[in-house]
């Protein structure tokens, strides 16, 4: 209870969130952004870096290639006319989809095992899956626009699509139990296992519906008829649209990683990180108020029992630098 | 391992014997839901009798949905599922345990279902063999795997809605070979039934290695 408690440097508080961060949580600055930071500053995340700019501008100029290819420049096919345009896009999506479960699944992997185990993995499999989640409602999507004139029917119990779809209802499950707020290593391992049991469940799926499907019609209606037929220009087309959506998948990842950190940290350091920043602000407001800079200020006390506490009720809410 | 999955499996069912909620809610309910089933497909036996493998598997996958809630959420209170790590017990040996408990339960539950379907429904039970190795492995597989799922949503506030959607989509085989096994049995050609057993037995014994595996780190996880 002495006057040079007043001294204290605010800015010195401020800068500490830094050291605040488990130990568990440190992450190399390169991928994380800034370790330590002032709260004014605008930290440069490894998103603004050139390399990602470049994956995302290709990823779009690729699409718009795709899409000017595949709507003018392309002719119409014999048997299917104007519908054979879905196959620039629905299945590079499809393929995307695919590719995004199976990055989940190694990063589960490798987050399981304990020589690899990284917040990394635990992170690019959370992102991944989610990007997967959305390319496989989006086949759905352009599937059923697809077969709706070509087969008659939005929807048919085809093997392909089943499973597929079982597929995508796995990974919302597996979405849903990473939302679940826990300890983070704790959810973090919950979410891998699970991954990986879900996993476990596709051969059984793929050849549950196989069978299912060929015991109880026809063969399969998808592809079989349509990709030979493809050459020249439109087989050109078809290889940009699974170029072009693979790059788009690669940037999202990338993208969609450094908020899956952001959100960790907002997580783990958050509430120490406000905890101190309104301390600070406490011992500002203290040192603006002429009463308590002559009597001293309870700053030893503000640290034990919290930033609310320190503060007298009728500075609650005023502005710092009264 | 199979002392420790023994003394836990006792546990689970001397629970259950003495709540009795087994019997007073879970069974009401299977014949419940297979009243259920009726009004939605209309009264016909023409209907229902073709039918009823399907519905038969539908009806044991969700009252299995119960079963493992229930065998969990004994866990979940006054600290039971520390207590059960700090005995010392193998962890496979909790997830043999468990799963026995369930998979006896479901083994009754399938008897009084079965006896349903034979009654209300009029399906005419061929086949006794592939009928009851699809319920043996079927069961086997709705066990090990509710096991694993059960131990995972077991700690979650979440855990009644999270259980359905992680436990259905992967059971989903389970439904569609039980029913084609059932289907095959019932209408007396047996050998198309076998790939479904083979596939019944595939995945049980997945679940049964996944859940043996991975039990110890679930249940540090849960």
């Amino acid at each position: 209870m002495s006057s040079n408690t007043i001294d204290l440097d605010p800015t010195e508080l401020r800068s500490a969130p830094a050291e605040l961060a488990p130990a568990g949580a440190h992450v190399p600055a390169g991928l994380d952004g800034p370790a330590s930071r002032q709260p004014g500053e605008t930290p440069r995340w490894y998103t603004r870096r050139w390399w990602v700019w470049a994956l995302g501008l290709s990823g779009l100029v690729g699409v718009g290639f795709t899409v000017w290819l595949g709507l003018w420049v392309t002719p119409p096919d014999v048997n299917m006319g104007q519908l054979v345009r879905l196959v620039y896009v629905h299945p590079p999506i499809a393929w995307v989809c695919y590719l995004a479960f199976g990055v989940a699944t190694l990063a589960s992997m490798l987050y399981l095992w304990p020589r690899t185990r990284s917040r990394f993995w635990d992170r690019l499999a959370g992102a991944s899956a989610e990007i997967g989640v959305v390319f496989g409602i989006l086949t759905m999507a352009t599937g059923s626009i697809w077969g709706r004139p070509t087969w008659g029917v939005w929807w048919t119990w085809d093997a392909r699509l089943t499973s597929t779809a079982l597929l995508i209802v796995l990974y919302i499950g597996y979405l849903a139990l990473r939302r679940i707020p826990s300890e983070l290593h704790v959810r973090s391992r919950r979410a891998a296992i699970a991954a990986i049991i879900a996993f476990a469940d596709i051969p059984v799926d793929h050849f549950s519906v196989l069978w299912w499907h060929t015991l109880h019609q026809g063969p399969t209606v998808l592809t079989a008829t349509l990709v030979p037929k493809i050459t020249g220009i439109m087989a050109w087309t078809m290889l940009l649209g699974f170029v072009a959506f693979t790059l788009v998948y690669c940037w999202m990842l990338v993208v969609r990683y450094r908020l899956e950190t952001v959100n960790e940290r907002l997580e783990t350091e958050g509430m120490g990180l406000v905890l101190v920043e309104r301390r600070a602000e406490g011992i500002e407001e203290l040192q603006g108020n002429p009463v308590y800079a002559m009597t001293g200020v309870p700053g030893e006390d503000a640290g034990a029992q919290g930033p609310g506490s320190a503060l007298p009720p009728a500075l609650a809410g005023s502005e710092p630098e009264s | 391992m199979l002392r420790d999955a023994w003394l836990v499996a006792g546990k689970d069912l001397r629970i259950e014997i003495r709540s009795r909620v087994a019997t007073n809610q879970i069974v009401p309910l299977a014949v419940l839901i297979l009243m259920l089933f009726a009004f939605a497909l209309g009264p016909g036996r023409q209907v229902l009798a073709p039918a009823s493998s399907g519905l038969f598997w539908l009806a044991v996958l969700i009252t299995a949905l119960l079963a493992i809630q229930r065998s969990f959420a004994v866990e979940t209170g006054e600290g039971a599922q520390d207590a059960l790590r700090l005995m010392g017990l193998d962890s496979a040996g909790v997830f043999l345990g468990k799963m026995l408990a369930i998979a006896a339960q479901l083994v009754l539950i399938e008897v009084i279902i079965g006896a349903g379907v034979v009654f209300l429904y009029g399906a005419a039970l061929h086949g006794m063999v592939m009928v009851l190795l699809s319920c043996f492995f079927g069961t086997i597989g709705l066990a090990a795997a509710g096991t694993i799922y059960g131990a995972l949503a077991a700690g979650l506030r979440v855990r009644e809605t999270l259980l359905p959607l992680l436990f259905l989509p992967i059971v989903a085989p389970v439904l569609l070979s039980g029913t084609k096994a059932w289907d095959a049995a019932l209408a007396g050609t047996v050998s198309q039934g076998w790939p479904w057993i083979r596939l019944l037995g595939v995945f049980s014994i997945i679940y049964l290695v996944a859940g043996v595996v991975s039990f110890g780190p679930l249940m540090e996880a849960a």
